[in-house]
């Protein structure tokens, strides 16, 4: 009886010791990325081309998402404000949410699934064929030369695609709220700037930030450490998206809690 | 000037590929290193250029100390040594003739022009001509396994490691490996150690033999000693009698 119920609590100990060991390589794969960054020559040159890929890979989704969340925001303020609160508070509602959580979380999150999983698809993929080991041989410090133009990249464009975002989910709200729920352009612009603060906007960009610096070096660690196989660069692509989508919604409560 | 091997050991968790593993290519020799599948060959050559760290025992290239090199001067030494590996190892992304630059590129003083030149060259020495452009998924095994030859000589080595060159290919493309091979260490000097169990490519391209055999070093010697020894492992191996390595168990 005993064992059966340790068995449970063992195995979470189990569990429990691969998280802090996986926790502590990633966290060895980030020192080593700082320290890579000064072999400038080595990187400088990639960082332009990941750059443009990170954004054609993530562009067009998270414009796509920002939009409905834009169009869903402005019909559902309206519906729960039933006319108890004055109209104008649409452009409250749609401005605030999209740049202070739906613009910079939904983004993150596609952006999670498009780019972490590609980072770890293709670092895997070259860790099993050995492309990783004839960077080293051919004299290329691997980190500077893969890690570091990705999770720079990562870092600059995310902030870019969420702003891209966060205006098109506010345009789509405009656009529904003068359309579809008989606001003029002025009210929903009233609404908009009534309780904006320019802290709004940093807050969306340390979000954002942080959200692109842990998919890409989330996904760079699980490509990194990829064994086995064709079978093993699908494991580490699926466990980049799982991993990196819950240290997302984490890191967004904590900014919640310390920032706000 | 030469590589030598002393007393290596080195295990992934539970499993023991090498125990207490010493051989020595001299300089300017090519020393075959033969061993079944799994024996542990790829990892000895791994440990030549610092990809994995000895367990114990080490590893002295030019003198030096394989694991216990800074980084700087683990580059400094992989310079000096070309690396082919078993499954060619290109870089998808990048074109034949990038591929076969990039160690060019990366520490030579060389202009562009240049770092073109050398590798046209290098394509012409594999038989791979006018095929630059292309990209490594659209070539062939053993035409990938030559431009993996040519990346790895295009920094004129004095050290060539070559994992399993001619496993898998036809017979014309070996034997035009077992050329180069030649070529290699009788026009440039290089010193090279080849891992292989192709036996036919083996005679011809060794100076010495050893044998890797249950982690450790079976036999050591030159091709008559090889033919000769009565050693059943060896002669076992060598002449594809299985029968006879079981009887020695
Ligand atoms: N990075 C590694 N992690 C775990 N096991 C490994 C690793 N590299 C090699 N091995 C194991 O070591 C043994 C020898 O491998 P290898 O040197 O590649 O054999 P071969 O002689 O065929 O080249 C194999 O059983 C292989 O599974
Ligand atoms: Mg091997």
């Amino acid at each position: 009886m005993i064992r059966l119920l340790g068995a449970p609590f063992a195995a979470l100990g189990r569990g429990s010791t691969t998280l802090a060991e996986g926790v502590g390589r990633w966290g060895m794969l980030t020192g080593q990325t700082i320290q890579a960054l000064r072999h400038v020559d080595v990187w400088l040159r990639l960082l332009l081309p990941q750059m443009a890929r990170v954004g054609v890979d993530s562009v067009p989704i998270a414009l796509f998402i920002a939009m409905f969340t834009g169009i869903v925001l402005a019909l559902q303020a309206s519906y729960t404000f039933t006319g108890a609160i004055p109209l104008y508070f649409v452009g409250v509602l749609v401005g605030k949410t999209m740049m202070l959580e739906l613009g910079p979380v939904l983004t993150g999150l596609a952006l999670s699934g498009r780019v972490g999983a590609n980072i770890a698809a293709e670092l895997g993929t070259m860790r099993v064929t050995e492309q990783i080991d004839a960077l080293e041989t051919l004299a290329y410090p691997p980190v500077a030369y893969l890690v570091v133009p990705r999770v720079l990249a990562a870092i600059i464009m995310f902030p870019v695609v969420t702003a891209l975002a966060i205006g098109m989910g506010i345009f789509a709200g405009w656009a529904t709220s003068i359309q579809l729920l008989d606001m003029t352009s002025a009210e929903f612009i009233n609404g908009l700037t009534l309780f904006f603060v320019p802290f709004d906007v940093t807050f969306a960009m340390i979000k954002a930030t942080s959200f692109g610096f842990m998919v890409a070096s989330i996904g760079c660690f699980f490509g990194f450490t990829t064994e086995g196989g064709a079978e093993g660069v699908g494991h580490s692509t699926t466990r980049a998206v799982v991993v990196s989508s819950m240290v997302i919604l984490v890191l967004d409560a904590f900014w919640a809690v310390t920032l706000l | 000037m030469a590589i030598q091997i002393r007393d290596l050991y080195k295990s992934f968790g539970e499993k023991e590929v090498l125990r207490g593993f010493s051989v020595e290519a001299r300089e300017g020799e090519t020393l075959v290193i033969l061993g079944g599948s799994g024996s542990g060959k790829s990892v000895t050559l791994k440990h030549v250029v610092g990809l994995l760290t000895p367990d114990s025992g080490d590893v002295v290239v030019d003198g030096q100390v394989v694991s216990e090199l800074t980084s700087n001067e683990l580059f400094k030494l992989r310079r000096r040594v070309g690396y082919v590996f078993q499954f060619a190892a290109l870089f998808d992304s990048l074109s034949v003739a990038e591929n076969v630059g990039m160690g060019l590129r990366r520490h030579s003083d060389m202009s562009q022009d240049e770092i073109r030149d050398r590798v046209t060259e290098c394509l012409e020495v594999v038989d791979l001509e006018g095929f630059e452009e292309r990209f490594p998924a659209e070539l062939s095994g053993g035409q990938k396994k030559r431009a993996g030859i040519a990346r790895a000589i295009a920094t004129r080595p004095q050290y060539l490691l070559y994992d399993e060159p001619t496993t898998g290919l036809d017979p014309v493309t070996r034997a035009m490996i077992d050329q180069l091979i030649l070529r290699m260490s009788e026009e440039l000097g290089v010193t090279g150690i080849v891992i292989t169990h192709d036996i036919d490519s083996a005679f011809r391209v060794a100076d010495r033999f050893a044998m890797l055999h249950e982690g450790r070093c079976r036999f050591v010697g030159s091709p008559e000693e090889i033919r000769s020894t009565e050693d059943p492992v060896v002669r076992g191996f060598i002449e594809g009698r299985p029968e006879l390595m079981e009887k020695a168990q």
